[in-house]
């Protein structure tokens, strides 16, 4: 028995600010005080504040210490593991009283989050099992392959009304009731898991991995039961080289549990997973261009039908989920349809992650009933936006969605809301902008993004996103017509209509949402010649204010290209010809006397 | 990819090549065993040539033309060498508001390359690479396993420095 626990967090984030090196030190001074038979120290996934990481949470008192480095673990080993004295200064504001500190989960980042997928995560060691066992897990297989009839579980998640996690919507237990349907005489059927997490600013499936990644094989393992497929395929990022780690860890230890391999739990059920390493491609995330991938080729989509549940991979009856969807699943099982029902709107059973990111104080991993207000989200669990700059527009659905702008920021996200006003849901990245950000710009960034990770099997999407492009480019330098505008509207319809997967038909979602919302912004660019955010360099120009300039001649010293001149103690004037828009003079003016138009 | 510049002939050793055929024995009879051999490759020799591509046509009997067209589908694999100290801006949306296209930007300028090329002394090699998950770091770039965040353009000559060896 120990009597303490540090919990530190191993997920990618806090990994990346050295978590990893924090660990070892904090063990050695552990082992050199003495007291390693006393406190254990243990490597979670990630809790969620990314932003204040590296994280340590210190039980059994609860203590939450933030941004923590390797010179501070002397002293938390000194002062609090080895005399109870809390290290004050290293807390996370937000948990400290004036008569303690409250618990996290009463802080503003926690209070209205309900953790259903994230449960585990920053809880248990993923590399352990049996901290698994321990908290409930395998009990859902279990209970499935001795108690449940294959129909019953595919009822029960029909019943619960959980949709697919990864985007787009899709009743889960539809998915598993034609894979077990349609086909009545398939040798061999396919339960695959989509961890392609593609979305750039999207990290929620990565977090499962790294958090907890036994709960996805207990998952597929009951997709397989319900379907009847004995063998599991992950796609997953290579990217991700901790999420890999862990899940091989964890399909080993499974295996040598018997909860995985022949014969699971003594009954006639058999079922073993392998890992697959996508290798780069955006396009992997369609689930037809996933499973070519799987087989060996370019990940290019086919037409559906037919559908992967009559014929997916290796031309076999198949499922696809995605991770979040299968870390709900185990838990549907245990504690029942009316449970998971309880959350959420009529239409959205459940939570939905959202990894939060850009322009906001907290950035990290949240997981919210659907219905939650993005006020809610942003405001009070983001904890707003950061140097006191105005909301503009959260960014949902990545390359495939659209925005939200500040006058519906009191929409309550489900799947159906966001549709309705031109974005989606997505994966769950969540990406917040202020009044700095230019949506023409973020329109464009969206747009190469595609262009780069078309596949160009069809022309709609391979051509069609490319002219976009060129049109956006066009605007951004000044060069757009209102008729570009236009045309640019009708080429999104286009594409939208012909392309052949998902990527194609949701490509133009970043420029139709934009332009529905800041056509005005559009309209500076092009009429005005005008960035309003002050983005678009080729639309800028930098101005010295006669009344504010001391003639201290800092800026013209600092110009790289001699494009400022004047004598001294007397207003300088910028050279529009020369100057190249770097921005240098503005960093260095000491008068705020210079101003980018 | 034709307008990217290869400047650093193929030199493969034999321990290298053993190695390789190792993995495609073990591999071959697998169904899709294409990309783990591909995968495993690109970790052996730090890039995929023609030179190892054909090799691998040999021995699993998958046309050449097929690989090719793999290994140019997919980000991952390269059919140039990455320098000695492999430079990744992350340009995910989390990391592209906050300002990480201007990182990009000067890094090409520092290192007078273009993104996806190596410094011809095959030092530093340059490339943009799609959310790597340290949101809360944005913006963000990797040396190798070095991860340096809440960037600004001003530290990145300073940075370069450190990998002065």
């Amino acid at each position: 028995m120990y009597r303490s626990h540090v919990l530190i967090c191993g997920g990618t984030g806090c990994t990346s600010s050295g978590s990893m090196k924090i660990a070892d030190k904090l063990q050695a001074e552990i082992d050199k005080n003495g007291l390693t038979s006393e406190v254990q120290v243990v490597k979670t996934g990630c809790f969620g504040l990314c932003a204040l990481g590296p994280i340590m949470i210190v039980y059994p008192e609860g203590s939450f210490y933030s941004m923590v480095k390797e010179e501070d673990i002397e002293e938390i080993v000194a002062e609090h593991l080895l005399k109870g004295r809390i290290v004050t200064r290293l807390l996370y504001k937000e948990t400290v009283t004036e008569d303690g500190i409250k618990s996290l989960n009463d802080t503003a980042f926690y209070k209205k989050q309900q953790r259903v997928a994230l449960r585990n995560c920053g809880v248990i060691n993923p590399e352990n099992i049996d901290e698994y066992i321990g908290t409930d897990g395998y009990q859902a297989l279990g209970k499935v392959l001795t108690e449940m009839t294959p129909d019953e579980v595919i009822q029960t998640i029909l019943d619960s009304g959980l949709r697919g996690r990864g985007g787009g919507g899709f009743p889960t237990g539809m998915k598993w009731k034609l894979a077990k349907n349609l086909v009545q005489d398939a040798d061999q059927k396919y339960v695959c898991c989509n961890a392609d997490e593609g979305d750039p600013g999207a990290f929620m499936d990565r977090s499962v991995l790294e958090g907890d990644p036994h709960v996805v094989l207990e998952a597929m393992a009951i997709a397989g039961y319900a379907i009847g497929a004995t063998q599991g395929y992950i796609y997953v990022r290579a990217e991700y080289p901790i999420a890999v780690k862990r899940l091989e860890i964890a399909i080993n230890q499974a295996r040598e549990y018997g909860l995985l391999g022949k014969n699971i739990f003594g009954t006639d059920f058999s079922f073993d997973i392998g890992l697959r390493l996508g290798a780069g491609a955006f396009v992997c995330g369609e689930e037809t261009a996933l499973m070519t991938s799987i087989e060996g080729n370019r990940g290019e989509p086919r037409p559906r039908p037919p559908f992967p549940a009559e014929k997916g991979l290796f031309g076999k009856p198949t499922i696809l989920n995605n991770v979040e969807t299968y870390a709900n699943i185990p838990q549907i099982i245990l504690k029942g349809v009316d449970w998971f029902t309880s959350m959420g709107t009529e239409k959205s059973k459940g939570t939905k992650v959202f990894a939060l990111g850009g322009k906001i104080n907290n950035t990290g991993l949240v997981e919210v009933p659907m219905g939650t207000t993005l006020r809610t989200v942003i405001e009070e669990i983001g904890g707003g936006i950061p140097n006191g700059k105005k909301f503009k527009a959260a960014q949902t659905g990545g390359p495939s969605g659209g925005c939200i702008p500040a006058e519906h920021i009191d929409i309550e996200i489900d799947y159906d809301n966001l549709v309705a006003i031109g974005s989606m849901m997505g994966s769950g990245g969540l990406i917040v902008m202020d009044e700095d950000n230019c949506m023409v710009d973020i329109a464009k960034f969206f747009l190469e993004f595609t262009v780069d990770e078309s596949c160009g099997k069809c022309t709609p999407c391979r051509i069609g996103t490319r002219r976009l492009l060129e049109m956006l480019d066009k605007i951004t330098k000044g060069q757009g017509t209102l008729e570009d505008i236009d045309k640019m509207e009708q080429l999104c319809y286009y594409i939208k209509a012909n392309s052949l997967c998902g990527l194609g038909q949701t490509a133009p979602n970043p420029v139709l949402s934009t332009l529905k919302f800041f056509r005005d912004e559009y309209i500076a660019h092009v009429v005005d010649k005008k960035c309003p955010a002050g983005v678009c360099k080729d639309l800028l120009s930098y101005e010295i204010i006669a009344d504010k300039c001391k003639g201290c001649t800092a800026c013209a010293r600092k110009c790289p290209v001699g494009a400022i001149s004047g004598e001294v103690k007397n207003p300088h004037v910028i050279d529009k010809n020369k100057c190249i828009k770097c921005g240098a003079c503005i960093d260095t003016c000491k008068f705020n006397a210079i101003e980018k138009k | 990819m034709g307008s990217k510049k290869n400047t650093v002939p193929f030199n493969g050793t034999p321990e290298q090549e053993k190695k390789l055929l190792e993995v495609i024995e073990s591999l071959k009879g697998d169904k899709g065993c294409l990309m783990p051999i591909l995968q495993q490759a690109q970790d052996i020799y730090g890039y995929l040539p023609v030179e190892v591509q054909t090799i691998i046509a040999r021995e699993t009997g998958i046309p050449l033309e097929k690989i090719y067209g793999v290994v140019t589908f997919y980000a991952q694999f390269s059919l140039m060498p990455k320098g000695k100290y492999k430079i990744s801006v992350c340009l995910g949306t989390a990391c592209y508001v906050k300002g990480s296209g201007d990182i990009y930007n000067k890094l090409m300028e520092l290192l007078g390359i273009d993104g996806g090329e190596c410094t011809p002394d095959g030092k530093f090699s340059l490339e943009a690479c799609r959310c790597i998950g340290a949101c809360g770091l944005a913006p963000v770039l990797t040396i190798n396993e070095d991860v340096y965040g809440r960037l600004t353009v001003d530290e990145l000559a300073g940075i370069l420095e450190k990998y002065s060896d």
